[in-house]
């Protein structure tokens, strides 16, 4: 067992070596310009991007013409957006998202604010998830665009995006949906998830990182604005030569993800559910978010009275991530854990886990194990521990806060 | 983030943890910080007849600086009077542990801390009623 373990899949995922055996050919022997039509390199490179493209649509059951090449997630979330709000724009100016979004969906949305459209953020239910009655409500006649995430960057919860897009379809309204967590891991099939438009990207299902994909429906056909102008690459929405090898990476990436899935899932989701059997008799921890509607690769818990950025460096030979953002100039805890409605102590206390392809039985008994001793330390050390063991209530406390 | 080696070691290896009878007229208890903040600081010291610190402890919820920075504080306060030890300063504990600007905040609650026992200490030992006296007066 090689150490530090990996267990932050959801960040990001290492590129599967047969992805980037199948990448390298595009980089040094077929590296011609996918747009030169005038020969064989470019038509080489032509048909690595268009058999990727049918590898990705198929792992969505889309049509490939519907699959748009972006940078990545944050781009296709930027386009998908601000895309579709500028060209409905004259028919409303009314959007829909919600509080747990990743930030290139929330800065997004704060974007168009400025340019003059509304924006309502709905709460999320204290599993995390979204009401479909809340979404309903807050539909109005001059809403034009809803976007929500298939499933949580943080708290690995699945939201009703199906029912979701179902409603905006028969209101006419425009329906987005980040599906950048929920990619190879989420049985997604375009025919029956009514969207309109949807995000992916290849980091996070063992591709490369610096692309990602927008699906632009087409039937009925969703109409948005380019972003980015050039020489009309991409049915124009979004111009720039394409990344062949990337590209290839991505196919090979869909491709395995497609053909994998179903065992990928029933493995991981047993390793996240012996990961968790291992740490839920410690005393004082909680589960953040739904645990059935959720990825099987997702674990987000809160050991009380522990503070995050101290347990993660505590257990530095497991790379986790904390809800807590400690580590940025901020002292804000996670706004998806205060979102929840959870205190600030346990928003501060989180842990993610992600596991993925390469987790080992191993490594998640050695991480439970780690976790184990490391909170029973840090627990000594916390006079927030020290007091609720006294009986003291904590919110009874005048606290000075700074 | 990178953490400087002193940081790593006053975390692995923190110097006197653990806590004194609050109620035992030699200890002065200072608590600072807030859970919402993730930062909570417990210091107390124990002052000898003589009037010098004998012993410090200290208990911290917070991120590896503010554990280092109250370890390191427990063992500067140690031999010095109460007055010595208010003149130790957040600067003096962020050049020691070599913080970086975000963690600046953990110093001054170290130093926030070192301010809190001591006036409890002195409150214990009439510093309070004489307080009282001058407001009536």
């Amino acid at each position: 067992m090689r150490l530090p373990i990996y267990l932050d899949y959801s960040a990001t995922t290492p590129v599967d070596p047969r992805v980037a055996q199948k990448m390298i050919p595009y980089l040094t022997e077929h590296f011609g310009n996918p747009a030169s039509r005038s020969h064989a390199f470019g038509w080489k490179a032509e048909e690595a991007v268009e058999e990727a493209r049918a590898h990705v649509a198929a792992l969505i059951n889309a049509d490939p013409k519907d699959i748009v090449w972006t940078s990545g997630a944050t781009e296709g979330n930027n386009l998908a957006i601000k895309g579709a709000a500028n060209f409905y724009k004259t028919k409303g100016k009314h959007l829909i998202t919600q509080k747990t979004e990743h930030k290139a969906v929330l800065d997004t949305f704060r974007e168009l604010e400025r340019q003059g459209f509304e924006a309502t953020y709905l709460e999320v239910e204290d599993n995390g998830i979204v009401s479909l009655e809340k979404f309903k409500a807050a539909i109005r006649p001059d809403t034009i665009l809803a976007s929500i995430m298939m499933v949580n960057n943080e708290i690995g919860v699945i939201h009703p995006v199906w029912e979701m897009a179902e409603i905006c379809r028969s209101k006419g309204i425009i329906f987005h949906c980040d599906a950048v967590q929920g990619a190879g891991r989420v049985e997604i099939d375009l025919q029956k998830l009514k969207v309109d438009l949807l995000t992916i990207t290849a980091h996070k299902i063992y591709g490369p990182k610096g692309i990602g994909a927008l699906y632009v429906r087409r039937k009925p056909r969703v109409r948005i604005e380019a972003q980015i102008h050039g020489g009309g690459h991409e049915r124009g929405f979004r111009s720039g030569t394409l990344a062949t090898h990337q590209i290839a990476g991505f196919g090979e990436a869909a491709r395995l993800a497609k053909e994998e899935m179903a065992a990928d899932n029933k493995r991981i989701g047993a390793l996240r559910d012996r990961l968790l059997a291992r740490i839920k008799d410690i005393e004082e921890v909680y589960v953040n978010g739904d645990l059935e509607r959720r990825i099987p690769h997702n674990l987000n818990v809160s050991f009380n009275y522990v503070e995050g950025e101290s347990l993660i460096m505590a257990v530095k030979d497991i790379a986790v991530s904390s809800g807590s953002a400690c580590t940025s100039a901020s002292l804000e805890p996670s706004y998806v854990l205060r979102a929840l409605g959870r205190s600030d102590e346990l928003a501060h206390s989180s842990v993610r886990l992600t596991l993925g392809r390469f987790t080992t039985e191993e490594e998640v008994d050695f991480a439970a194990d780690l976790l184990r001793r490391k909170v029973a330390k840090l627990r000594d050390l916390s006079p927030l521990w020290e007091m609720y063991k006294e009986g003291v209530d904590l919110n009874s406390v005048q606290w000075a806060a700074h | 983030m990178a953490y400087s080696d002193k940081v790593i070691d006053h975390y692995e290896n923190p110097r006197n943890v653990g806590s004194f009878d609050k109620g035992d007229e030699a200890v002065g208890t200072g608590m600072v910080g807030a859970p919402a903040c993730g930062d909570v600081m417990k210091l107390q010291i124990r002052v000898g007849p003589d009037g010098r610190i004998e012993d410090a402890r200290f208990k911290t919820y917070g991120c590896g600086s503010a554990i280092a920075s109250s370890s390191l504080v427990t063992e500067w306060v140690k031999g010095r009077t109460l007055d010595e030890a208010t003149t130790i300063r957040n600067t003096q504990i962020a050049q020691e542990l070599s913080l970086p600007p975000v963690k600046i905040h953990c110093s001054i609650l170290a130093e926030d801390a070192i301010k809190a026992a001591v006036a409890d200490y002195r409150k214990k030992h009439g510093a309070a009623e004489r307080e009282d006296q001058k407001k009536v007066a």
